[in-house]
């Protein structure tokens, strides 16, 4: 039977069973009572309960404290030792209320943003050093080191990302080509698409477009990679058996992407000029030598070199930034997902900046 | 005497992965107000059993019935509604890392009653009273240790006072002292709620306190089922040397 309040004058009694689908009904009638007696007793007669549960226990603790809000007392009797043992278990006490977490004030919050910026960055850089440092190691001893993880690393990092870096060069270029076309045609200076694209492309668009790609994808796989390492303890297990982590895992990763990303980059480079290519035939009558031969002929070794070099800057950025990030997750699962999106948006920027730098330095 | 009226039964289950067999032809009567205590060495097949006992698994062959109904045959429905009396507790404490410890605590009582947020923090701080964890509500689960996050986690399955709790290795990782405590507390719980239990453990002493009845899976099947005391001298080489060995690992 559900519970039943009855209320008479300055004493109640609840009959049935007070149970988790009576507690707002309950509550509601008991708030009524307790709002028409300031300063006087309630006593609540609990001798009709024939069940109570966890629910049912914290309402009568609620009940008491919300009464003596209103300055009435609510007394409890003639429970049976069934209903007072379980409210015993399950009393909340007086007053109980879940901690709050302290928060901070705006000062003290902007203090703490500094501040861990700050220690990030350093740990960036001496993670940089570190990956530099062992990288070079590396390549006069072995030792440390995980045999067979550079390929492997190489054929993650590279090969399966040959077909997507690829196909949107390709797009990139034929886009290129499109936008380019509709304007250079009313001048009738068709041929020079083949020189924008063919610059941009090798100056620009290749090793950005490829960068950007493998941040996203390589990226976020190392930092995700490093986060579950080391919210499951095994970055630590490898500190134990005296293994450097940055040696062991972040340095194949490092070798991998630093090779791949300058031939993803010129392949990039080559497929985008091939899609305006393409564009440049169907659209503005050029026939493929004379485009090819346009191409070649714009093209100088610095425009090559600046994209190589741009290229392996990526590539280091890319890989430190995601390995910075993993090594600095906090929390479970959650933590990774969270740092992993963080990396890819922290590599993503740096290229970008990186890369508006290294035009200030080549072309002015 | 009546024996209690079985409140989960396992009909003929046998269940496995990916064609690699786990469990064959498992049946099992588990008794209102009883505790049970699945045994057997590591891999055997007892979290897998609990899984299915509460529907997470499917099995190849056999039934579930949990209150009567075949969990493996009931609708959403009817299966969300025997899934508000059961309560689990995972090996790892499946605690959601993005909540805070109230909230996962709060989670079964905001979403299947209509008890008032104040009655709901009062209730939630109750549960974390019970496992000895007051006061950690404002914590999130990656502030835990392990044992901590275990306990929260059985406060959550306690939420909706279950008629049925299935724990998989609740006492893992807390020190004997807890682990004492715990297992009084699940006693109490069955003495004044009336819960049935499901228990994986390995701690003996945890067995010698909290078990009924023990059941003991070997090589895909129950190789023993009874009592504690039956079980020191039921002439089963492993199960007698389980009992004079202490745990397996």
């Amino acid at each position: 039977m559900p519970a039943r309040l009855v209320i008479e004058g300055d004493s109640a009694h609840i009959e049935g069973s007070l149970t988790f689908p009576d507690v707002r009904r309950v509550l509601a009638e008991f708030e009524r009572a307790l709002a028409v007696r300031t300063g006087s007793t309630l006593e609540v007669d609990l001798s009709g309960l024939t069940r109570i549960d966890s629910g049912g226990a914290a309402l009568l603790d609620e009940v008491t404290e919300r009464g003596r809000g209103r300055n009435v007392r609510v007394a409890y009797t003639g429970a049976c030792d069934e209903v007072a043992e379980i409210r015993r278990i399950f009393s909340s006490g007086a007053g109980a209320r879940v901690a709050e977490r302290e928060r901070a004030g705006l000062l003290q919050r902007c203090g703490v943003w500094g501040y861990h910026t700050w220690a990030g960055f350093l740990e960036f850089l001496q993670l940089t050093a570190d990956t530099f440092y062992w990288s070079f190691a590396g390549l006069v001893s072995k030792r440390g080191g995980r045999k067979g993880a550079f390929v492997t690393q190489a054929l993650l990092i590279g090969v399966d990302a040959l077909p997507v870096v690829l196909t949107i060069s390709f797009l990139v270029g034929a886009i290129l080509a499109l936008q380019s076309a509709a304007q250079l045609r009313q001048f009738g200076a068709n041929i020079f698409v083949a020189d924008l694209i063919a610059v941009s492309m090798a100056r620009e668009m290749g090793p950005l477009m490829t960068a950007i790609i493998l941040a996203g994808r390589s990226g976020s796989a190392i930092a995700s990679e490093i986060a579950t390492m080391t919210v499951t303890e095994e970055i630590d297990a490898l500190k134990t058996m005296g293994i450097n982590p940055v040696r062991y895992i972040v340095v194949p990763k490092f070798y991998a992407i630093s090779l791949c990303m300058p031939l993803l980059s010129i392949l990039a480079t080559l497929v985008g000029i091939l899609g305006g290519l393409i564009v440049a035939f169907l659209y503005l009558d050029l026939t493929p030598a004379v485009y090819t031969r346009e191409a070649i002929e714009i093209l100088t070794a610095k425009d090559i070199v600046t994209g190589l070099v741009k290229s392996v800057a990526f590539a280091g950025l890319i890989c430190t930034i995601g390995a910075h990030y993993g090594f600095r997750v906090q929390g479970g699962a959650e933590g990774v997902g969270r740092t992993t999106t963080a990396s890819v948006v922290a590599a993503i920027f740096a290229v970008v900046v990186a890369d508006c730098f290294f035009s200030l330095i080549f072309y002015f | 005497m009546d024996k209690p009226h079985p409140i989960a039964e396992v009909q003929s289950l046998s269940a496995g992965f990916g064609g690699r067999s786990v469990l064959e032809d498992i049946n099992l009567d588990i008794h209102e107000g009883e505790i049970l205590v699945v045994l057997g060495k590591s891999g055997c097949g007892k979290s897998t059993l609990l899984k299915h006992m509460v529907g997470l698994l499917k099995p190849s062959a056999g039934s579930v019935r949990l209150f009567g109904i075949d969990i493996f045959a009931a609708d959403e429905p009817e299966m969300v509604e025997v899934l508000k009396k059961v309560g689990v507790l995972f090996q790892y404490g499946a605690l959601l890392n993005s909540l805070y410890v109230h909230e996962n605590v709060a989670i079964p009582l905001e979403q299947h009653t209509d008890v008032p947020p104040s009655v709901i923090r009062r209730l939630v701080e109750a549960k974390l009273g019970l496992v000895r964890l007051t006061g950690t509500g404002h914590l999130l689960p990656s502030e835990l240790s392990g044992g901590m996050r275990k306990r929260a986690a059985l406060a959550r399955a306690l939420a909706l006072d279950p008629d049925i709790l299935f724990a998989d290795e609740p006492s893992a990782g807390l020190d004997p002292m807890t682990t004492a405590h715990q297992d009084d507390l699940l006693l109490e719980l069955r003495e004044d709620l009336g819960m049935t239990m499901v228990v994986v453990t390995h701690e003996l002493a945890s067995i010698h306190r909290i078990a009924d009845r023990i059941a003991f899976l070997e090589d895909k099947k129950i190789l023993f089922l009874g009592t504690v005391s039956d079980a020191k001298g039921c002439g089963v080489e492993i199960v007698e040397e389980f009992f004079r060995m202490g745990t397996f690992a």
